[in-house]
């Protein structure tokens, strides 16, 4: 037991990034855009967070322009896709090559700096035996991300506003005949993703491994984006499935440190794969796809054609 | 007129000192796998760059590439460094290894160094150094140092070079301290911060005080640092990032052989060659030992080294056991050949390699 709790807390903090991100895409995602920019904006937000708490010395300032790096980049993406009708596939991986470019030039000078350790612990609950340990000695944006993995639950099932998002991506043709502006619509859910990216872009750079190297997202924007997929566009699949595959790293540590012979490679592609078997099923079963996968996915929509 | 007059002066001014200069110093190209950084193993490729300028001086003119990837484009890159004029060309990394034989056979007139291979060709030599007699001393002082006899190794993969590394930590250890067990976490990265930290934690958590690692970012000594416990750098000196954690670092250096390498051509007397150098080479160092670190013990360390300069002392003489108890070396030293093929845990590294 007294193993296992740090085991448990260390997988919610691996896989705390990869929510931030996939809830922010998942949005995208329900508004019918395909953002495959994920990991150059969160590079950018890792590096531009971490180059404002070095100079302000304050953590939640270099998560609120890391938010606003995501979304400034995300603004972009939709002006090239929802309005000048740019193909969301190459826009999205020019988006993460740029973000990759852009991260490290801008970073050159704090490389090899480092912040003090910016964890803290939940006072009181945090000295609870084995709970305290697993569960509330974390940073507060662990909890900031589960509490907006519930707001967007609510949002997307129980608001107004969540339909409109959906029938944007189901049939952006539909909801504009309703009188929605689907462009607008599908403009604010790109700013989310965005600025959700940059969150977990600035949580990798600030808390996670407090320091900026280049390029040390290191991947986790392409596992977000396929966390997407694998939680089949379900918010609540998307935390269990994060912390999923944030737990099968740390277990994965755990096991070879203690001397168990498992191909470590094979856990590195179990996200990949996953969701390559996810995808084929969900392609055999079509109530699946109706329910979840939203209709006009990567399509983009032209409201004066 | 008279403005052309002072245009066709200037511009042969510029043409006569372009051809005087040209023509002297020796044009040296480097292909960097990485960003330059600030630790890492291109950083102490540069650093030898620099050395080499500085040894030489008005004698050579070097250029370098940073962040080249491994395959056709790395090809590119060195037939660009040839075309423009570069006479001696290094290239950095393994994955350098066939693009540089390549480009080499069109430029039979110029030579090329390729660092960490295997193949050599009429103007290609190869180099690479012994990093793994700077990690036995690593272990000597890292049994020294750990009160738990348990030491922790992040690794990137289970490649030969690596195994030298764990293998030689470990003998090491067990020359001072026959408990001494290290165990090893794969990263499968050569770089991700992220999953360094992780791993290191993991260690700590299992007991380890002392951990190294063989990848390439300063995760593993920044979180080292942040738990109280030692740590080893590797490639570089990581002292900023762990004060009070660095032990030691096991640290490259190229400078002297590129300087003499350089030299050579300059002389007209280059020829391929073969060098896998060490610390008697001074291509590999175990330096910046901290100053919590005894005296007796420093002074055990520098004794080790000496003898490891001597020739009486080699990380790999026999007995060599694995760790599951086959002999692997009767005695004498391990021949290079073995070295290179190593794929197997010593006895008192932890647990099974990967996919064996």
């Amino acid at each position: 037991m007294e193993s296992f709790a740090p085991l448990i807390a260390a997988s919610i903090n691996a896989g705390t990034p990869l929510l931030l991100a996939a809830l922010g895409l998942l949005i995208n995602e329900k508004s019918g855009v395909v953002n495959l920019g994920a990991e150059g904006m969160m590079l950018m937000a890792a590096v531009i967070g971490f180059a404002i708490t070095i100079h302000t010395g304050s953590v939640p300032l270099g998560f609120v322009a890391g938010a606003l790096a995501g979304a400034l980049l995300a603004g972009f993406f939709a002006l090239m896709t929802v309005w000048l009708g740019a193909n969301q596939y190459a826009t999205g991986l020019a988006l993460s090559l740029f973000g990759a470019g852009a991260s490290a030039y801008i970073g050159i000078s704090y490389v090899g700096q480092s912040l003090s350790n910016t964890r803290s612990a939940v006072p009181l609950l945090g000295d609870i035996p084995f709970l305290g340990a697993a569960l509330f000695r974390q940073h507060p944006m662990v909890y900031l991300s589960m509490a907006l993995c519930g707001a967007i639950i609510w949002f997307l099932y129980r608001t107004r506003a969540g339909l409109i998002l959906r029938a944007v991506g189901e049939s952006p043709a539909s909801a504009h005949a309703l009188g929605y502006n689907v462009r607008r619509i599908r403009l604010s859910a790109l700013l989310f993703g965005g600025a959700c990216c940059g969150l977990a872009g600035a949580f990798l750079s600030l808390v996670y491994t407090p320091l900026w190297v280049e390029g040390m997202v290191a991947g986790r924007g392409w596992i977000a984006l396929a966390l997407t997929t694998f939680a089949t566009w379900r918010p609540a699949r998307v935390l269990s499935g994060a912390y999923l595959f944030g737990g099968v790293t740390i277990l994965t540590f755990h096991l070879q440190g203690l001397g168990v012979p498992i191909a470590s490679q094979l856990l590195s592609m179990l996200p990949y794969l996953a969701t390559i078997v996810v995808l084929v099923l969900i392609s055999r079963n079509a109530n699946w796809i109706r329910l979840n996968m939203p209709a006009s996915l990567g399509k983009n929509f032209n409201p004066n054609q | 007129m008279f403005k052309n007059v002072v245009r066709g002066a200037v511009s042969a001014a510029a043409l006569l000192s372009v051809s005087a200069f040209a023509a002297e110093p020796l044009g040296v190209g480097f292909v960097y796998v990485s960003p330059i950084g600030d630790a890492g193993w291109t950083t102490q490729h540069d650093i030898g760059r620099k050395e080499m300028e500085k040894n030489l001086g008005a004698k050579v003119k070097t250029k370098f590439v940073e962040n080249v990837p491994e395959g056709a484009d790395a090809e590119r890159v060195i037939s660009d460094l040839a075309q423009q004029g570069n006479k001696l060309i290094i290239t950095t990394s393994f994955g350098y290894m066939n693009p540089t034989l390549k480009v080499a056979k069109q430029y039979p007139d110029v030579k090329f160094i390729h660092l960490t291979g295997y193949k050599t060709a009429a103007n290609v030599g190869i180099a690479n150094a012994r990093f793994y007699e700077a990690r036995y001393l690593a272990g000597v002082l890292a049994a020294k140092m750990s009160t738990t006899h348990v030491a922790g190794y992040v690794a990137a993969f289970p490649i030969p070079e690596v195994l030298q590394g764990i293998n030689a930590f470990t003998r090491g250890m067990r020359s001072i301290d026959p408990k001494a067990e290290v165990k090893v976490i794969w990263v499968n990265s050569w770089f991700d911060p992220g999953k360094e930290r992780d791993a290191t934690l993991t260690l700590i958590g299992q007991g380890a005080d002392v951990v190294t690692n063989h990848t390439d970012s300063t995760a593993v000594m920044q979180a080292a640092e942040e738990k109280g416990k030692y740590a080893v750098a590797y490639h570089s000196d990581m002292k900023k990032f762990g004060p009070r954690a660095q032990l030691g670092a096991v640290t490259h250096h190229w400078g002297a052989y590129y300087t003499q390498q350089a030299q050579a051509v300059i002389d007209g007397k280059w020829k391929p060659t073969s060098v896998w150098g060490g610390i008697k080479d001074g291509m590999v160092k175990f330096e910046n030992i901290s100053a919590a670190v005894p005296a007796d013990v420093k002074l055990l360390v520098a004794t080790k080294e000496k003898e490891i300069v001597a020739g009486t002392l080699t990380p790999f003489a026999g007995p060599v056991k694995d760790n599951e108890g086959k002999v692997r070396l009767e005695k004498g030293p391990m021949s290079d050949d073995a070295l290179s093929k190593m794929d197997y845990y010593v006895e008192g590294v932890a647990g099974k390699l990967p996919a064996k």
